[in-house]
């Protein structure tokens, strides 16, 4: 069981709560999405807290998570897109933290499970929808119709189009689930070859250096995947954003 | 929603797959699926996603975002009042720097319009003073001169009669005669002549 890859994905019961036949239990899964955000909710609010003019160094490091994700919303989506910072925020803030919880030995990776991903990616998705047509009108249907194409190609364009924008939240939740996943699982069975390479004697200690090297590689490479697929979604979403404020613009 | 159908289908049809692969170590866990693909833990997962996220959302646009970005406006504000000051005090520095160089300038000018002006009267009465010693000495000149003129006509009218007295006494040495005043006077006159 030590050595099963799957076994860190799986979902326990702390408290069982059924409700009309389905299961609303308080899992594992929800505990660390408890303390992802309990932990980065009290993060923000503690070092934000002083309000330094000269920011100590835990307020500076908030204060950069702010004007990082405000920069990446302002620079693709304008000024008008920053009616949706404390959402981008959230969503940046909440995948980062939960990707990183995710590195620490024996803690659940929420973001490794594709329900979870496909949740945020279907509310970017319904954000922009929604507020695409509410602000727009029809005239967001123009996002599907780029300017400057021959009438010949138009219908085929504007399938193109429709099929892409549709297939957004697929490749944005398949994106965070696949990195995590597979980063997981490559990292247990490396892992899990340095123990049963061990047991081998003597010529397995010495070789399972190797395994215990890439171990080594693959969680460095870990935390930046973790850092980085939390930049993508969030950066993914911004642009998602503009298509909803500039639907001719692109 | 329209992933969610399409994956509860593909999971379907994954679902024999994942079963035999994961199934040997999956012992003592309720269903034998690959986990991510279980739909039995999805209303649980979505429910507590949706408390949290919905929960740290607002928690973040109520509470946390207006202080730091109120911070950092109040920040951004004060440099930028910082800098109009001290703007602002570097000219008041340049007009001051302005005005005394003005004044140095000024007091330089008139510095040297009073030294020229000394200069210039110090020239003219040295100039009048010599003039008037020059004149003065041209005067007792000329007096001298006068003087030496009328002594030496003086003397000259004299040189007659002492030529006669002496001519008469020379006469009477050598020869022991006398000899008439008159004749005397008139060789004394035709000698000088």
């Amino acid at each position: 069981m030590a050595n099963d890859p799957i076994h860190q994905f799986q979902i326990s019961k702390w408290i069982p709560i059924e409700v009309g036949g389905l299961d609303f239990s308080f899992t594992n899964s929800a505990g660390f999405m408890v303390a992802t955000v309990v932990a980065t909710g009290a993060f923000l609010f503690v070092t934000s807290s002083s309000r330094g003019l000269v920011p100590s160094r835990l307020q500076s490091i908030s204060e950069i998570a702010y004007e990082f994700v405000a920069s990446m919303l302002r620079d693709s989506a304008g000024s008008q897109g920053m009616r949706f910072f404390p959402f981008v925020f959230a969503l940046f803030m909440f995948i980062l933290i939960a990707n990183l919880f995710g590195m620490f030995p024996y803690f659940f990776t929420v973001t490794s499970h594709l329900i979870v991903t496909v949740a945020l990616a279907m509310a970017v998705f319904l954000i922009v929808v929604i507020y695409g047509f509410w602000k727009n009108g029809f005239g967001f249907l123009k996002l599907f119709v780029p300017s400057g194409v021959p009438v010949v190609l138009l219908p085929l364009v504007v399938a193109i189009e429709v099929i892409s924008f549709l297939a957004r939240p697929i490749s944005l939740s398949v994106r965070l689930f696949a990195n995590m996943l597979a980063g997981h699982i490559t990292l247990k069975v490396f892992a899990g070859f340095i123990v049963s390479l061990s047991s081998l004697g003597f010529v397995g200690v010495v070789g399972s250096v190797l395994p215990l090297a890439m171990t080594v590689g693959l969680t460095a490479l870990e935390f930046l995947v973790a850092f980085l697929q939390a930049y993508v979604f969030a950066m993914l979403t911004c642009m998602y954003i503009n298509d909803a404020i500039h639907p001719g613009g692109h | 929603m329209f992933v969610t159908p399409a994956f509860a289908a593909s999971e379907q049809t994954t679902h024999g797959e994942t079963h035999t692969e994961t199934g040997v170590a999956d012992d003592g866990h309720g269903s034998g699926l690959f986990p991510p693909f279980d739909s039995s833990n999805y209303p649980s997962q979505l429910l507590w996603l949706a408390i949290t996220f919905g929960l740290f959302y607002l928690f973040l646009k109520r509470m946390v975002l207006p202080r730091i970005g109120g911070t950092l406006e109040f920040r951004r504000d004060r440099i930028a009042q910082d800098l109009d000051q001290a703007a602002h005090m570097k000219e008041e520095a340049d007009a001051a720097v302005a005005a005394y160089e003005q004044e140095l300038a000024e007091a330089r000018a008139k510095a040297n319009e009073i030294a020229q002006a000394a200069r210039d009267e110090a020239k003219s009465q040295a100039d009048a003073e010599r003039s008037e010693v020059e004149r003065e000495l041209d005067k007792k000149l000329a007096d001298a001169e006068t003087r030496i003129a009328s002594i030496k006509e003086k003397a000259m009218k004299q040189v007659g009669s002492i030529a006669e007295d002496t001519a008469e006494t020379i006469v009477k040495k050598l020869v022991g005669g006398r000899i008439a005043k008159s004749e005397i006077a008139a060789a004394v006159k035709a000698a000088a002549a």
